[in-house]
């Protein structure tokens, strides 16, 4: 009983995690389909903005000292920031190219972003201690479940709820919903484009962030290639939940850290190194059988 | 025009293949050794180049996993050219007729392109039927799939520790030829009914269903093509610098090769090539100034990364201001040799 409790907290709190990926992805795709390469990069940036930029091998911390109520909200502003200079920067200019163009521009973007934090810090991971008192274990029904988990998975439902309530109850959500259904239309009903834009990066980049907290705080390290791990799993996420779908990223983001934990535990000790490659090869026969996804989103159909 | 599209076509590859000689001939008579690298190190990625573009330029659908075969390439190098005692030691799941085997370089080569080939096919028969951006991400899936393998599979990969001893090839001939055997295949490709199907499907896709062409079909010739040409750079490469590792074929050779082919201009032949040739010297140059240079008494030296930093910014500016890439989707030619010239009109972006 323990013991199946735990694979359900260990599923939950790493869907968490590529749900939360996922929706940072899908709502940028949703307004703009872009595709953004450059996400996994933000993350990574979020962590490091708690230290101060050395290449020494021991992290000089700064404002990874703030209590945690400021120091929350200062992540979050980070990856807010970044994610919407970003769009400023760069995106902004490519309104009128067609995606393949964009996602190309943000996978350079990524790897900008990616070697201006190895020029300020170095390749070499830094450990950090963020947020300590999370990695104390809970007993929940005799499965002891670290509380930081716990956290996760609150967390992201909190998100999720927030976000849902926002994109349904405030006119900036309805106006990004009706922008991600049909952009020209909605421009054309009054919808500020770029207003809305901004908001969807914005809010992608606080997406990115709370990844940032949670992986900073479950592995102890900063390392530059951190995020691209959980970028791919959510990239492959909003692809089978139906590119631009926001339920459909989330639902695949949790499928996704179910079959990855799963996995984990049926598979012989030998093949268990090989744990993401079947995780691939799950993604690539969903996609023989559904190639629109499992919840297509109305108005990214191709249209004759 | 009665001239075939070879005949009219034929200067590409030409002025190409005579490009690559003349770097060559400068390596020759410079004779200096980190320059014949720096040349071979070239070589390879037109060869790289080359074989993006007959998927991407084709096809338009941008992959991001086309590294994961040169990575298929590079081991088969490995298993088929180091010498079998020291397979034994640090690769020891082999079985037993490839732990035996041991077959010159251009062998290898033409192996990695078989073996690369096969798993293209493979790979691409799934692939090939998803869309557009999903296609994209999903070559990307690829990729990982490959190097999460090759990173652990201990006993055949040695995981991510390198493997040594594939003995190393110095001169600069062979990857001149397979350089320019690149571009011919790509050349003989583009201007191949299947090449012309693709470009079709690419812009027009539904005027060019209508008109009988499998897309799917059509793609995964393409993937097989391209996959084939980066395993044998990928076996190439193995033996310009005598090691593999998982990571040698992952996320920094995919940004470089992909944004030389963007730079270059994604819609045409001679752009993958002059794209490569002109992103080479900027990363040459870069690493003169990371390295440091004499300026008076003081030592000038950018810090490490810069390189990177500016390649991302010279594709991000080439995208925003010319996304047709520096050829414009044009092929280098005689002067009115020809207005017909195949890939010459390339994706709307």
């Amino acid at each position: 009983m323990g013991s199946l409790l735990q694979i359900v907290f260990d599923a939950l709190s790493l869907g968490s995690l590529y749900a939360l990926g996922a929706l940072g992805i899908a709502l940028i795709f949703g307004v703009m389909r872009l595709v953004n390469f450059a996400h996994g990069d933000v993350i990574a940036a979020c962590v490091f903005a708690l230290l101060w930029p050395s290449v020494d091998a021991v992290a000089i911390v700064f404002a990874g000292n703030l209590p945690w109520f400021l120091l929350i909200p200062f992540v979050l502003a980070v990856g807010a920031g970044l994610s919407v200079l970003s769009e400023l920067v760069v995106f902004r200019r490519f309104r009128r190219a067609n995606p393949a163009t964009m996602m190309i521009a943000s996978f350079g973007l990524g790897f900008v972003i990616r070697y201006f934090l190895l020029m300020l810090f170095s390749s070499r991971p830094k450990s950090i201690s963020l947020l300590p008192t999370l990695s104390q274990p809970v007993e929940i029904l005799g499965a002891r479940i670290p509380l930081l988990q716990l956290i996760t998975i609150l967390v992201t439902v909190a998100v999720l709820f927030g976000l849902t309530a926002f994109l349904r109850r405030t006119r900036f959500g309805l106006e990004m919903r009706a922008a991600a259904e049909n952009f020209t239309m909605a421009r054309m009903l009054g919808v500020r484009a770029n207003r809305v834009i901004m908001g969807a990066f914005a809010l992608s980049g606080a997406l990115a962030a709370a990844i940032a907290l949670i992986l900073g705080s479950q592995t102890g390290t900063a390392n530059i290639m951190m995020g691209a791990n959980v970028m791919l799993m959510a990239f492959i996420a909003t692809v089978i939940g139906g590119m631009g779908s926001l339920a459909g990223a989330v639902l695949a983001g949790f499928l996704l850290g179910t079959v990855a934990t799963v996995m984990q535990v049926i598979l012989p000790p030998d093949a268990r190194a090989f744990r993401d490659a079947f995780v691939y090869g799950a993604v690539i026969l969903v996609l023989i059988f559904r190639p629109q996804g499992l919840l297509s989103a109305r108005g990214t159909k191709e249209r004759v | 025009m009665s001239r075939s599209p070879l005949r009219r076509s034929l200067a590409t590859p030409v002025l190409l293949g005579l490009i690559l000689v003349a770097f060559a001939l400068v390596a020759w008579a410079v004779g200096s050794k980190p320059f014949n690298q720096t040349i071979i190190d070239i070589f390879l990625k037109v060869i790289f180049a080359v074989g993006l573009w007959v998927f991407i330029g084709n096809s338009g659908v941008i992959s991001f996993g086309h590294i994961a075969f040169a990575c298929l390439g590079g081991y088969v190098a490995a298993w088929t050219t180091i010498k079998p005692m020291m397979k034994g030691i640090s690769m020891p799941g082999l079985p037993d007729w490839l732990m035996q085997t041991e077959i010159p370089y251009w062998a290898a080569a033409a192996v990695g392109a078989g073996w690369a080939a096969v798993w293209a096919l493979i790979f691409g028969a799934v692939l090939m039927r998803l869309s557009g951006i999903a296609a994209s991400i999903a070559t990307f899936a690829m990729l990982a799939m490959v190097n999460s393998i090759y990173s652990n599979w201990d006993s055949v990969t040695a995981a991510t520790s390198s493997v040594v001893g594939i003995p190393i090839v110095r001169s600069v001939w062979p990857y001149l030829i397979a350089a320019i055997l690149a571009v011919v295949l790509g050349w003989a490709y583009g201007i191949s009914r299947h090449g012309l199907a693709l470009r079709a499907a690419r812009d027009e896709p539904t005027a060019a269903a209508a008109s009988g062409v499998n897309i799917p079909r059509m793609r995964l010739i393409a993937f097989v093509v391209s996959g084939a040409i980066m395993g044998m750079g990928g076996a190439l490469y193995a033996h310009s610098i005598g090691i593999v590792t998982p990571d040698t074929f992952y996320l920094g050779l995919t940004f470089i090769t992909l944004s030389m082919l963007v730079v270059g201009g994604m819609g045409s032949l001679s752009g993958a090539v002059l794209g490569v040739l002109f992103l080479s010297s900027l990363i040459q140059g870069l690493r003169w100034l990371e390295a440091g240079v004499q300026v008076g008494t003081s030592t000038f030296a950018l810090p490490g990364g810069v390189q990177e930093i500016a390649l991302g910014a010279v594709m991000i500016l080439i995208l925003m201001f010319r996304p047709a890439g520096i050829m414009g989707n044009r092929e280098l030619t005689l002067p009115r040799a020809g207005s017909d010239t195949p890939g010459r009109s390339g994706p709307t972006n």
